[in-house]
């Protein structure tokens, strides 16, 4: 039961990890990003019309990546070149996306393909527990383990990921160290948009292989939350993905087996883990351990530079 | 008891006389202005024929429940007099879908569908300030003058689907993911398992509650829950064909529901219960424009094949098939019923009596599973 569990956690929480992941690599750069929705919808929709039009998997988590990679630029374009509102480029991001995916996507809805299969990775699979729930995934799952890594040691372990930080933290400073803070703000949106992407993808190739409207259902928003949770580090957006992925998970399985606990408790618990966590955080915020990137929201232009 | 009868008939002559006289007050006091809006308002109508206007909960493309009205809206358009109608889609339930219901009405709709529960007092309030307009609203219980209410004995269909679900299961384990606990998907679960017991008693129906209609990760979740329990047939009340495509993956059969689904799972596919929103459009529009339309409140069943089961895939076998076809004809000519007694719920009290069928007004506030559904309603 617990291997059952455990495997529906990851398979549940892996969208909104990528989707956690992509909003991380902005919001480090510095831009605020609530366009996560939509782009998860045209990740979606272009994952799902690429692998059917070619008959690749492959083909369409890149044609999800490209596509929210352009769509991101929109985003890039408004906040980091033209300064403009961050939240409200964001949202309009969010509305667009729900939109052009409805329009574009009417053709798709009713196809079917093959999904990703499971692969087991030998000797690992075979471990007791967490073999069966992390190592008999399909390939976006290992590739997502992979990323928090990638995304961890790049921010912590590259000239590059200093750049990204500094520009997050304090656009000016960086801009004196000779970081151009456009160019890595652009890529950090763009990028990160397109990993957003692949969690979108991962709805419309994994999780349930079919295209409808609107199918990513709200968790873009959650991975908009997800990033204040996991203080702006990847390896904890892994820890608050899971979670909330395993608590949906729980109160199904718990119905499913007949208990008698009340699912609307059951449905409470990961509002009421990011009460706690927000509750803790701040906590540790006022003891001067600020985790926001300081320049978050703010844009940046040199001109201005007091 | 003679006297019970007059007492009756004269708080009813009361109740129609009060009314009845303020109306007529109201067209004495302003008795020369409402007629020439009346034959304007006619005049237009004969005009423009029938401009139909339809509010939507969900996207066109869910393949599901706003799928179905649509295909109606189209069936409704093949009428000569009918122009091209207007739909809006995903509009939010509540006191703001008043504002988009409004704005049909201000762009000369005269017969406005609003396709979801939620939409109710919107569609009552909007009708009062639009007299001239017909309105229909899907699934409520509030009417007035203009405003009629349509909705469907989607319980006839789902009993037959559980009769192919109780001959089909092997481990007598049979999974429903459901949306939310209100009294229509109350009524569909235990219409489906009576359908279960009636041809298999050992059979008992496993219920999860997703609290959404439409979300198709939760949904394929709880499917995959279910399928984890060891359901071996599946069946579920949501928008989305997400559970459809659980059963494919595992193995096991699938009934669907809203509309015809089996491409999204061609192996696990059984039937469906689904609905045909457009023989009551195409009545509708024909009773409105020819001035023959009131007040009603419709539940249609599958006498008037407002709603049927799909046609059967190859893997339901012909006897069950037969089987299945007969109790459709028994419930299409009255003979059968799936509410008639004696029924006991849960705790195996008696809630319909032998020789007792459910009144409609019972049907419609159904909050208790019959014998043999395995799942909590949460009050």
């Amino acid at each position: 039961m617990f291997e059952i569990l455990l495997d529906a956690t990851v398979r549940a929480g892996t969208p909104i990890l990528f989707a956690t992941l992509g909003a991380i690599i902005n919001e480090r750069a510095g831009i605020i990003n609530l366009g996560i929705e939509g782009l998860m919808l045209i990740g979606a929709l272009a994952g799902f019309s690429g692998t059917y039009l070619s008959g690749s998997l492959f083909v369409g988590v890149i044609a999800a990546f490209c596509a929210t990679f352009i769509a991101g630029s929109i985003h890039a374009l408004i906040t980091v070149q033209l300064r403009g509102n961050q939240i409200v480029s964001g949202l309009a991001l969010t509305m667009f996306g729900v939109g052009v995916t409805a329009l574009f996507g009417k053709s798709m809805v009713g196809l079917t393909i093959v999904g990703f299969k499971r692969v087991a990775i030998p000797g690992l699979s075979q471990l007791p527990f967490i073999g069966k729930a992390f190592f008999n995934q399909d390939l976006l799952i290992y590739f997502s383990f992979f990323l928090v890594f990638m995304i961890w040691f790049f921010l912590y372990r590259t000239r590059w990921g200093l750049g990204v930080r500094s520009v997050g933290e304090n656009p000016a400073a960086a801009d004196t160290c000779g970081f151009s803070v456009s160019k890595y703000r652009f890529l950090a949106v763009t990028v990160g948009s397109g990993f957003v992407g692949i969690g979108g993808a991962y709805l419309s190739l994994a999780s349930t292989p079919m295209w409808i409207e609107n199918m990513s259902a709200g968790r873009g928003w959650i991975a908009v939350a997800l990033v204040i949770f996991a203080g702006w580090s990847s390896p904890r957006a892994m820890l608050g993905a899971y979670l909330f992925g395993g608590i949906t998970a729980m109160q199904l399985r718990f119905q499913a087996m007949g208990t008698t606990i009340s699912a609307h408790i059951l449905q409470m618990l990961p509002y009421f883990f990011t009460i706690l966590v927000l509750v803790i955080s701040t906590h540790r915020l006022q003891k001067g351990a600020s985790q926001q990137p300081e320049g978050l929201g703010l844009p940046y232009d040199r001109e201005d530079r007091k | 008891m003679k006297k019970a009868p007059l007492l009756l008939l004269l708080v009813l002559a009361l109740a129609f006389c009060l009314p009845g006289c303020s109306q007529q007050e109201k067209k004495e006091e302003t008795s020369s202005a409402p007629a020439p809006a009346e034959s304007k308002a006619q005049e237009q109508a004969e005009d423009k024929g029938i401009k139909a206007g339809f509010i939507y909960v969900g996207p066109v493309g869910d393949a599901g429940w706003t799928y179905a009205h649509d295909q109606g809206r189209q069936e409704m358009e093949i009428l000569s007099y009918v122009q091209p109608s207007t739909f809006i889609e995903t509009v939010p339930e509540g006191a703001e879908s008043a504002r988009v219901i409004n704005g049909l009405a201000l762009k000369g709709h005269n017969l406005i569908f609003t396709t979801s529960f939620g939409y109710m007092d919107a569609t009552i309030d909007v009708a009062k300030r639009n007299k001239d307009i017909v309105f229909m609203h899907c699934s409520g219980f509030k009417t007035a003058d203009n405003v009629g209410t349509y909705f469907g004995r989607m319980y006839e269909p789902r009993y037959l689907s559980g009769i192919v679900a109780g001959k089909m299961t092997k481990k007598n384990i049979i999974g429903y993911v459901a949306a939310f606990p209100i009294p229509e998907v109350i009524r569909g679960i235990n219409a489906f398992t009576l359908g279960v017991q009636s041809v298999n008693p050992q059979a008992e129906v496993k219920v999860v509650w997703t609290q959404t209609w439409f979300d198709p990760g939760v949904e394929r979740d709880a499917a995959d829950s279910l399928l984890d329990v060891g359901a071996d047939v599946l069946t579920m009340h949501q928008d989305a064909p997400a559970t459809m495509q659980a059963a494919e993956a595992r193995g096991a059969y699938v009934i669907g529901y809203n509309s015809d689904m089996r491409s999204f799972a061609p192996n696990a596919f059984l039937t469906a219960p689904i609905w045909n929103w457009g023989s009551l459009y195409t009545k509708l529009a024909e009773e409105v424009h020819n001035g023959t339309w009131k007040s009603e409140q419709i539940w249609w069943g599958m006498k008037e094949n407002l709603v049927e089961l799909a046609a059967f895939s190859s893997a339901v076998p012909a006897e069950v098939q037969a089987l299945v076809t007969e109790k459709g004809n028994a419930i299409k000519s009255g003979t059968l019923h799936p509410f008639a007694g004696p029924i006991k719920d849960q705790s195996g009290k008696i809630v319909i009596a032998a020789g007792q069928i459910a009144p409609d007004g019972d049907l419609l506030g159904m909050n208790y599973f019959v014998e043999g559904v395995q799942g909590t309603i949460s009050k």
